[in-house]
């Protein structure tokens, strides 16, 4: 069985990110940039299934441009063998991103694509399922738990009221949580494997697919800001400003 | 100018949600139609035909639309899509799952988590865990649309006399090849996170599930939601239900008291737009601090049960 991975290069997310004055955006200069963390979730769980001896090849594909090669390469050092990049700006929409990836689905065949439940940039939560949807493909999204067997995936999703199990025929697609594994580290030895490694690098022309554009952002602000309030002393203090000052305690 | 939503039910009841979408709608139109997708969902549709804000409530009811399965809820929103220009519903685990979908089919980028309607096509939304707000403009035909229930009122019940379209199942789509094996869903007699006036959330510090029942104790108090940081939940001491964050839950309550958790972005995105936020942690620097209306440096477990009490005391 064959899974495509497919992944995003976001800021990462330990970095304060800023607003820039002008309001065109956030400010991406000299700013670590890593794997989205859901999508290396979905890696990892790639790499489990090939050890597991469910899957025998793990192909990582990005979107993006040729900065994206720092990302595929960290796939192909914790595990997946190989990658591939369609060259395109690096800020396209998830609905442009799915129609290059059906794409790339419909040249390598995988049984299992796996995507993060949502980049930590946009925040959308959108490309697996309108990836999904143009390929008609089943599909499980912020999956927790995964097995597979006799080409049917049993999968529990975290969903708002607690948790749901689904039965779903390969091939399928499958959106990450965060629970579903604790992804490991590269070891030295793999990073080093992992520069013979091959990366294809496409262009959306090849594939057929018009890199377009449906929304404009306008701007980008900074949200309203909150400031610190009053450190209080005792329980005593802090339900008293509850009850008189705040009003929010009868 | 015609308005789709969609509503968020679980067969029985209508989720309050549906009211801050159909707020969200009424912002773009007057005129809002509702989809009912489920299985013996009449009490659902009742509840929309009382609100008295739709001119149509659509229902789609059939077994499997009873599990709201991503494909099988599509195919019937796509049928309805062309007599509408704007297709909204929740920003929630249902509606993400869906949505991205039906705006694949229809062609159209879809916009997640709308916070603010400026016009008919420009909405705001939080990017990289609320510390930006973007504006966006879509250029397509039909705008699809997911709302952050918490940014927006409920609707005010109206007069409108809503009428109702029951769909002819033989249009139904094919279903899903998927199966539905199991739900297994939170039971609380405490209000849901999402829409309760206070919330009692706690992180790591807990330590264990059985301090949890500390802090539900606080929150039972106070009639109180419980929520939890994903550290929490990572842990094992609550279920995933209660994550509040970037990832998890998006709340707004009235008061939000944070005992034991540091304050990480993530987090603060799931909850610094409630009215009052009160930090409990025994690290002065902990960055929920700095966001905090009221701050307590203290041990948690030195001070939670003199809180219980005194609240216990004053009601
Ligand atoms: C992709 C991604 C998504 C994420 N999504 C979310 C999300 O949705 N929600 C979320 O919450 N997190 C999320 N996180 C995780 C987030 O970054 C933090 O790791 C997490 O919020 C920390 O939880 P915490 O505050 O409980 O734990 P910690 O950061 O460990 O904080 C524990 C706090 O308790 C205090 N403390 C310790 N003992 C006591 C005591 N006896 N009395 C009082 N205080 C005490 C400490 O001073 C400390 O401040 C995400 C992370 C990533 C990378």
């Amino acid at each position: 069985m064959k899974i495509l991975c497919a992944i995003k290069r976001v800021v990462d997310a330990n970095v304060n990110v800023v607003v820039k004055n002008d309001g065109s955006g956030i400010d991406l200069n000299n700013v670590k940039m890593s794997v989205n963390p859901f999508c290396e979730i979905g890696v990892e769980q790639a790499i489990q299934l090939k050890e597991a001896g469910i899957a025998d090849e793990i192909v990582a594909v990005c979107v993006g441009s040729a900065k994206t090669q720092e990302q595929v390469r960290v796939c192909l050092a914790l595990g997946a063998d190989r990658g591939i990049i369609v060259d395109a700006p690096d800020d396209l929409e998830p609905l442009t991103i799915a129609k290059v990836l059906k794409a790339v689905y419909t040249k390598e065949q995988p049984q299992l694509v796996i995507f993060g439940k949502q980049s930590i940039d946009g925040d959308n939560s959108q490309t697996g399922q309108v990836f999904a949807a143009l390929t008609d493909l089943p599909q499980a999204t912020f999956a927790s738990d995964l097995s597979i067997s006799d080409n049917l995936a049993t999968v529990v999703r975290e969903v708002d009221g607690g948790l749901q199990t689904l039965q779903v025929p390969l091939p399928m697609v499958l959106t990450t949580d965060l629970r579903l594994n604790v992804p490991r580290f590269a070891s030295l030895k793999n990073i080093m494997m992992s520069k013979r490694k091959q990366i294809d690098v496409l262009s959306a022309e090849e594939l057929g697919v018009v890199l377009e554009r449906r929304t404009e952002t306008l701007r980008v602000d900074r949200p309203p800001a909150r400031s610190a309030g009053i450190v209080v002393k005792s329980i005593d203090e802090l339900v008293s400003k509850l009850r008189d000052e705040a009003k929010v305690l009868p | 100018m015609s308005t789709l939503v969609i509503a968020d039910h679980d067969n029985s009841e209508l989720k309050p949600v549906t009211r801050n979408t159909l707020k969200a709608a009424s912002e773009i139109g007057d005129e809002i139609d509702v989809l009912i997708a489920g299985c013996e969902c009449s009490s659902v549709v009742q509840s929309i035909v009382n609100l008295g804000v739709a001119r149509t409530v659509h229902v789609a009811d059939a077994p499997y639309f009873e599990h709201a399965i991503a494909e099988n809820v599509t195919a019937i929103v796509v049928q309805l899509a062309p007599a509408y220009q704007h297709i909204l519903t929740a920003h929630t685990t249902t509606g993400k799952n869906f949505l991205p979908r039906v705006a694949a089919l229809l062609d159209v980028q879809m916009i997640s988590d709308i916070v603010e309607v400026l016009d008919a096509t420009t909405f705001k939304r939080p990017v990289y865990a609320g510390n930006g707000i973007a504006t966006v403009k879509s250029n397509d035909t039909t705008v699809v649309l997911s709302v952050r229930g918490t940014a927006f009122d409920p609707i005010v019940p109206g007069t409108l006399a809503t009428a109702t379209n029951t769909l002819d199942s033989a249009t139904f789509p094919d279903p899903s090849p998927t199966t539905h094996i199991k739900d297994e869903l939170a039971q609380s007699e405490r209000p849901e996170l999402n829409n309760a006036k206070v919330v009692v959330s706690g992180g790591r510090a807990l330590g264990s599930s059985e301090s949890f029942a500390f802090l539900e104790e606080l929150a039972d108090s106070l009639g109180a939601a419980v929520g939890a940081s994903r550290a929490a939940v990572d842990a094992g001491y609550v279920p995933n239900d209660m994550q509040v964050g970037q990832t998890g839950k998006i709340v707004a309550p009235e008061l939000y008291i944070a005992v034991g958790i540091s304050g990480a972005i993530q987090h603060l995105a799931g909850m610094k737009d409630s009215k009052v936020i009160v930090a409990i942690n025994n690290d002065p620097d902990a960055p929920i601090f700095q966001l905090a209306d009221y701050g307590l440096v203290a041990d948690l477990f030195e001070v939670i049960p003199e809180f219980i009490r005194q609240i216990k005391e004053g009601s």
